[in-house]
């Protein structure tokens, strides 16, 4: 997808995060630039955490990004600095080009109240609510009167196929259907920011890949810019439009899922991601080229389908494809010859591993 | 491969560790010591001449502070005592009709038709026995100290997690509210408030509030991250998030609370009976037990057991459903419903009063005044089979008591056992205890050999000839080194404040009298909780006998103790393990049967007998619950020493009971302080000893 078409919503840049008796200490002096890694290798041998270290990304608006990273790479950390629910040592983290690290603790409610949402790995259900109240509980928070909230939670109930439960109470409810709640209350106010933090990791695998599914449709309507943090890689791969990988506090790469396989920045990264199937995550878009006037192949294919889902087609003896939905950019083309070049490299992988 | 080899090290039992240097500079004060105890006798016995007068210093303070502040708390007095009076007449108001359809009502809702039977039975036995006016006038305390202790334990426990800083103040001030016996603090109460039921109230309330305190913290710190967070996110205010978020999601350990506070209110409005002066059941069971109306001590006893397990059903019932979900009688009770019930009680209470305005309403004569017949056979029961009772009290006089306090030494003469013993048997003893050290030695190391050493010390010469400058040392010693320097300089402090102030005998009689119901409590308590923990029929039968041991007050332990065995020691004894009993029961088998399964698995899978499997794999992984079980033990039985006192003893007990009837204030407070300080001290020595032990597992 292209996102450099589409305005910025949430920016981070430099961001760091470190617990120790004087993290401040680290950080007062301002107008030179800090070597991350020399700094992190200080902290760690002055008895300080640097649990995120110099997070720097972007994400546009509608896009869907994931933080991914193995359990203490910090990338939990980071969204609760994104949030503000943890504070950052230095940094700065800008919302629709405010700088929400300057907020007043007043601003920081308003902003939580209308502009954000947030689902948890172990769902943060209010154990003396049922579900309708859990869902309207926002609303509450903000005075709204009890019908006009009630009807919303109604809504985002219906939404998240809840209908019936409203009157159960969450340890009456399977994980999968208490995610639900949480899913419906974060969207409850209509938030333009969406943080998922680890949301389906607490689940089954079949419900979790039940819930990504019921994850990848509301977004279709919802249209919702995205920080979804996760340490599986395949949902990460499954899910993200962009995705940054973290290691030790470190974001280690950020980019599209076909170029974190095809260039993977060292080697942590390419062992971390060597047993996602190319063909799986690469998408036609990302390995069409240029038409450049020529003529345009018959067979047409949108720029998100997996070349995985074109093999039946290449068998049945398609050679190329035109490829369109590329933002506005022109149709490009895909050649069968690209599609084989691909499996070869993913035969190479096999054999190496 | 480095690691393990050097783990193990053949030689190390030759190393001498720098922690055993002390022991053996103590072993060799210890052993000039009872050499010189007959040249120098103020080893054993702290000379009176050095003692200070520190409770005379402490007496002539308080009358001069109570003299400046008295007016302030007289008026306080004066201010809660209208809201009393007026609770005591409105529940004589009130007909007991009336009050029992509430109650059922309640218990319906809390706990289904089973407790609401219950409920139903209990109060038509108060009724019947006829000691309705006087369970009026206990509940009407309880109904005032609890409020006054949730409340303020409810804003202590805030303040103590909204201020963590705080904390370790706020914690060492409730470990003394909960260890100090009332009866120390009831003289200060009595000099500031002045006679009354005020007392026993403002004392119920300071022994009440520390468990709804520490709930409070429990709850609000257990309150999980991702709820408090989901909160923020939503956008809370600071206050939004602490009514609407945090309280609610803790509210289950706070009815804990509330419910721990009730019970402790109860057990505490029963004991401050004892300064008398108003009419409770508390004073009836004291009374009769005074004039040996065994009879009626049972009957009114029965009333306040009864009543504590319903007041603790009733509230523990709102603050857990249980595991099977609400019953339908539980369900059917909506809170509109019992909004109705209790409104309708209201409503009968006053067409009955109008008809019947003077009316008692009460059955003429109850049971507690025909009980003559029934006191002239238990006293009957008493002497015909008093070579029972006398045999089994003077067995275990002789042969455990006896020994603990004047050792073998003390007891091997003429006077107590008839016979003195030939130095070929003390050799024997010698050769024995030194035998047993060495098997020690090689099976847990130094401190198992010091161990057994010190008990065949003790053992020998009684707790009461242990020569004080060996015994404080080596106290300290061991605390310093499980617990770290400072609970060693605590307990060397503690120690010797006891000291100076006199109260050494008391202090070690004291010892000797908890050592031995504890260890008779882990014995017994030990061997039941295992037995409950392998049959599940033993544990159906054992739990509601805990449950009900547990909830009633300390006071109705003595009871059968002195129905049966007279005053005395021994009786104090049995009162003791009545009340800490259950702990042992209760902790070795939840950590029998909490072990975790694989490891178990795994050793019965090698091929253990199940004799094995126990001793071997499942007692030592649930050891940390063991010691948390012993813990509660040693507190229970320090607790009880006060009760216990008057029942005759010669302990720190005794010494607070006399100082409430002397008016002494400053001896009270230290006597009660020292109690408090054994407790502390064990408490803290457990712990330390609990958590250096799971260091070591993980």
């Amino acid at each position: 997808m292209n996102t450099a078409a589409r305005p910025i919503k949430l920016a981070c840049r430099n961001v760091w995060k470190v617990y120790g008796r004087r993290p401040a200490y680290y950080f007062d002096s301002r107008g030179y630039i800090i070597d991350p890694d020399a700094l992190a290798e200080r902290l760690r041998a002055e008895a300080h955490l640097p649990a995120v270290v110099d997070a720097s990304f972007e994400v546009a608006t509608g896009e869907i990004f994931v933080i991914m990273g193995l359990s203490g790479s910090g990338k939990s950390t980071l969204v609760r600095c994104l949030s503000r629910l943890v504070e950052p040592s230095a940094g700065e983290i800008v919302l629709d080009g405010r700088n929400l690290l300057a907020a007043s603790g007043k601003e920081l409610i308003e902003l939580r109240r209308h502009a954000m949402g947030m689902v948890f790995q172990n769902f943060g259900l209010l154990p003396h609510l049922n579900v309708l109240g859990n869902v309207a509980f926002p609303l509450k928070i903000q005075g709204k009167p009890a019908k006009e909230r009630e009807a919303r939670a109604r809504e985002m109930i219906a939404l998240v196929g809840l209908e019936g439960r409203e009157a159960s109470f969450p340890h009456q409810l399977s994980g999968g259907q208490q995610q639900r709640v949480g899913i419906a209350r974060s969207l409850a106010v209509g938030p333009e920011l969406w943080f998922l933090d680890e949301p389906f990791s607490a689940l089954d695998p079949l419900i979790r890949k039940q819930m990504q599914d019921e994850f990848l449709r509301l977004q279709r309507m919802l249209k919702k810019t995205i920080i979804f943090i996760t340490h599986d890689i395949a949902e990460a791969f499954r899910l993200a439009d962009r995705l940054a990988i973290m290691r030790a506090g470190k974001i280690v790469q950020i980019g599209r899922p076909a170029d974190i396989v095809l260039n993977p920045a060292d080697d942590y990264v390419a062992q971390f991601t060597e047993d996602m199937p190319l063909l799986r995550v690469i998408t036609a878009g990302d390995i069409a080229t240029p038409a450049n006037g020529a003529l345009l192949p018959e067979r047409s294919v949108v720029a998100d389908t997996s070349l995985e889902a074109l093999i039946p087609q290449l068998a049945a003896g398609a050679t190329a494809f035109t490829v369109s939905g590329v933002g506005d950019s022109p149709p490009a083309v895909l050649d069968a010859s690209a599609v084989l070049a691909v499996l070869e490299r993913e035969q190479a992988r096999r054999k190496n591993s | 491969m480095t690691a393990p080899a050097a783990a193990f090290r053949p030689s190390s039992r030759f190393v001498v560790e720098p922690a055993l240097l002390p022991w053996c500079g103590l072993a060799v004060l210890t052993a000039l010591c009872l050499l010189l105890k007959t040249e120098l006798p103020w080893l054993v016995n702290f000379p009176k001449q050095w003692t200070l007068p520190l409770a005379t210093y402490i007496n002539a303070v308080t009358d001069i502070v109570v003299a400046v502040i008295q007016p302030a708390f007289r008026a306080l007095s004066a201010l809660l005592d209208a809201p009393m009076r007026g609770a005591r007449l409105a529940l004589a108001w009130l007909p007991w009709p009336a009050v029992m359809l509430a109650i059922a009502a309640l218990a319906l809702k809390s706990g289904g038709e089973r407790l609401a039977i219950f409920a139903l039975a209990t109060l038509a036995y108060i009724l019947l026995a006829g000691y309705w006016p006087q369970s009026m006038n206990t509940l009407a305390l309880v109904l005032l100290a609890v409020p006054i202790s949730t409340v303020l334990g409810f804003l202590l426990g805030f303040l103590g997690y909204a201020r963590p800083r705080w904390r370790p103040v706020l914690l060492g001030a409730l470990d003394l509210m909960q260890t100090v016996p009332a009866f120390a603090y009831l003289i200060p109460l009595l000099l500031l408030f002045g006679f009354g039921p005020v007392v026993g109230l403002i004392a119920s309330a300071i022994y009440a509030t520390p468990p709804m305190v520490r709930n409070t913290m429990l709850g609000l710190d257990r309150v999980p991250a991702a709820i408090s967070e989901a909160g923020l996110m939503s956008g809370c205010t600071r206050r939004q998030q602490f009514w609407q978020v945090e309280v609610p999601t803790a509210l289950p350990q706070l009815l804990v609370g509330f419910n721990q506070t009730t019970m402790a209110a109860l057990s505490m409005v029963i004991v401050a009976a004892i300064i008398g002066g108003f009419e409770d059941i508390g004073w009836e069971v004291l009374s009769s037990m005074r004039k040996a109306e065994f009879g009626q001590s049972i009957l009114s006893g029965l009333v306040i057991a009864l009543l504590a397990i319903l007041i603790d059903r009733l509230t523990i019932g709102f603050a857990k459903a249980p595991e099977t979900g609400p019953t339908p009688a539980m369900r059917w009770m909506t809170p509109r419903r019992l909004a109705l019930s209790l409104a309708g009680a209201l409503a009968l209470a006053v067409v009955i009063r109008l008809a019947a305005p003077d009316a008692a309403l009460l059955p003429e004569t109850g049971l507690r005044t025909q009980m003559g017949a029934v006191n002239q056979w238990l006293l009957a029961l008493v002497r015909d089979y008093a070579w029972f009772f006398n045999g089994v009290r003077n067995a275990v006089l002789y042969c455990l008591l006896l020994p603990m306090r004047v050792g073998i030494a003390g007891s091997a003469t003429p006077a107590m056992w008839g016979f003195t013993l030939p130095f070929s048997v003390l050799a024997a003893y010698l050769v024995l205890v030194l035998a047993l050290a060495v098997l020690a030695l090689r099976g847990f190391g130094w401190r198992g050999a010091l161990a057994v050493l010190a008990a065949g010390l003790v053992l020998y010469t009684g707790f009461l000839d242990l020569p004080w400058p060996a015994f404080i040392l080596a106290v300290a010693l061991l605390a310093g080194q499980v617990a770290g320097p400072r609970l060693g300089f605590f307990a060397l402090v503690g120690f010797g404040l006891i000291l100076v102030n006199g109260l050494w005998p008391q202090l070690v009689q004291s010892l000797y009298l908890c050592t031995l119901a504890v260890l008779l409590c882990l014995l017994i308590g030990g061997a039941l909780g295992t037995w409950a923990a392998h049959s599940d029929r033993v544990s159906h039968i054992l739990k509601p006998i805990c449950d009900a041991l547990q909830t009633m007050p300390q006071f109705v332990f003595l009871i059968p103790a002195l129905m049966f065995f007279k005053v005395g020691e021994f009786t104090a004894l049995i009162a003791i393990m009545l009340y800490a009993i259950v702990p042992p029961i209760r902790y070795v088998e939840h950590g029998l049967r909490h072990v975790r399964p694989d490891v178990v698995e795994a050793v019965e899978q090698m091929g253990a007998t199940p004799m094995q499997t126990l001793l071997q794999a499942k007692l030592p992984l649930a050891l940390p619950v063991v010691m948390l079980g012993l813990n509660q033990t040693i507190m229970a039985a320090l607790s009880m020493l006060a009760i216990a006192a008057l029942v005759g003893t010669r302990d720190l007990g005794q010494a607070v009971y006399v100082a409430l009837g002397k008016a002494d204030a400053g001896m009270g407070l230290i006597a009660g302080l020292s109690i408090a300080f054994l407790a502390i001290l064990a408490d803290r020595l457990i712990q330390a000893g609990v958590s250096g032990r799971a260091d070591e597992v993980s």
